[in-house]
């Protein structure tokens, strides 16, 4: 167990980063530009835009709220500066992230304007950064880390080779109790009993039925057609998949074969039943996924592509893997690891999962992924229904 | 030996091309994966890298298998050695 230890950031509330970001985080359209304008002044910040936070209510309200406040309490993120048009809905999110112990501070753009905003907020954030640049790594336990998972861009390769190698990994990482996560809730249609059979008890699998046949009511409800060039994708179907029941067999390898999921949980909803893998009702876009699992507090994130997904998220380093050998060649500076020697049968699952352990390992250490490096920031968020 | 195509499940009538420009009429060579077989077969169709190829005959109307289970049935009766996609097999779903 000792060769799996990793060199993380330990913050306020015990958990661990692999990152050590000061965000500067916009409760709503409206304050994109001021967090940008302070990111901009203040290196080595990041601001984090985004579309929403104006008039949305009930559920998705709160899936807004706990998404916002997940982010800044990811323990990828040192401090928080949260920068709103107004200042009730602008404390809410810095007293949610407040809880974790962390440095955390907001500012309000109404009766001052975005310049004195900008200014204000750019002094805490400069303290901020200065605070968060002497943080030093230490050793950490592998059972203290947060993987999630999800695909991309799949093509049959990513059923045959990548995602058996997130299964792999998860086979061998779940008796350490490391914590995991899988989603995309249409993309287990076809696979879903399958799915449920995965379940550590049968009330947990009966709770994954119920969300899914939530998730089909939605698609029912205002589907045009069968979804096809939507749900797979074109370049699922230019890959070589064709069907929903086919590409989701191939995503469910991600969870491996022996791994049982011990809970489901809503959206951007951190897990809260200890060690173990774990289900988010998710949807199948890359970007929103990744998003919501970060807002959970997973800190590394390992996504199996087949045709080539870019995707990248600003906190939880997205590390990827295709089988797919034009993808290995021709999109190479995409791909952390190329697996795509099991289907040349020069190299067994085995020691592709023991690979893909070796790079996240190196990943948690602080070597950035290539999506890191290429500057991929999608934050996505996951809006429910139409604003009021 | 080169493995031109690999199949999941002993069960299923498809397997997965894994080579690149693979052209109708070559002998090729299959490895299923479940009982570590291999298997010989004639493409009747230039399959892309990716795409499936048809490992026995299969009518209109039957269920396509793969991961040994149903993944959508054959809208055209499809023979062996000829490539499998979006104008032959349709989900049953949605």
């Amino acid at each position: 167990m000792g060769r799996y230890q990793f060199h993380g950031y330990r913050r306020e509330n015990g958990r661990v980063g692999i990152r050590n970001h000061v965000v500067i985080l916009p409760l709503d359209d409206l304050s994109n530009a001021a967090a940008e304008a302070v990111a901009n002044n203040i290196k080595g910040t990041l601001a984090l835009p985004h579309a929403y936070g104006r008039l949305q209510f009930g559920e998705d309200l709160d899936l807004f709220f706990r998404t916002l406040i997940g982010t800044g309490s990811n323990p990828n993120v040192a401090a928080c500066v949260v920068i709103g048009i107004e200042p009730g809905w602008t404390s809410r999110i810095v007293d949610g992230i407040a809880k974790t112990g962390k440095p955390v501070a907001g500012f309000a753009i109404e009766e001052h304007g975005d310049i004195n905003t900008i200014a204000s907020a750019a002094r805490k954030a400069q303290e901020f950064v200065q605070w968060a640049s002497e943080k030093q790594r230490e050793d950490c336990s592998i059972e203290e880390l947060f993987v999630s998972t999800k695909c991309g861009e799949s093509d049959t390769t990513s059923g045959l080779a990548s995602c058996p190698t997130v299964g792999n990994l998860i086979d061998k990482l779940d008796p350490l109790r490391v914590t995991t996560c899988f989603g995309e809730t249409s993309e287990l249609t076809g696979a879903e009993v399958a799915c449920a059979g995965r379940a550590a008890t049968k009330e947990v699998g009966d709770r994954f039925m119920q969300v899914f046949r939530a998730y089909q009511d939605v698609i029912e409800r205002h589907k045009t057609s069968d979804l096809s060039e939507s749900q797979p994708t074109k370049g699922n179907i230019a890959g070589g998949l064709t069907t929903i029941e086919e590409k989701a067999f191939g995503n469910l390898q991600k969870i491996g074969k022996k791994a049982k999921f011990i809970d489901v949980l809503k959206p951007a909803e951190a897990p809260a039943k200890g060690p173990g893998l774990y289900y988010m009702d998710t949807s199948s876009a890359a970007a929103e996924c990744i998003t919501l699992q970060a807002a959970a507090g997973f800190v590394v994130h390992l996504f199996p592509t087949g045709q080539g997904n870019v995707i990248g998220n600003p906190i939880e380093p997205v590390i990827k893997l295709t089988a797919n050998p034009k993808t290995a060649r021709t999109m190479s500076e995409h791909i952390d690891l190329d697996v795509s020697g099991i289907l040349r049968r020069e190299m067994t699952l085995d020691e592709a999962g023991d690979r893909l352990i070796e790079v996240m390992l190196r990943t948690c250490n602080g070597r950035l992924t290539c999506a890191e490096a290429l500057g991929h920031r999608e934050f996505v968020l996951t809006k429910l229904y139409q604003s009021a | 030996m080169a493995t031109h195509f690999i199949v999941h499940d002993k069960a299923d009538t498809v397997g997965v091309m894994v080579v690149e420009n693979a052209k109708a009429g070559q002998e090729l060579t299959g490895w299923i994966m479940e009982t570590n077989e291999t298997i010989a077969l004639k493409s009747l169709d230039a399959v892309p890298l990716g795409h499936k190829i048809a490992l026995r005959e299969i009518k209109t109307g039957d269920a396509i298998l793969k991961y040994g289970h149903d993944v959508g049935r054959a809208v055209a009766n499809i023979g062996r050695g000829h490539h499998v996609h979006v104008h032959n097999l349709k989900t049953k779903r949605w």
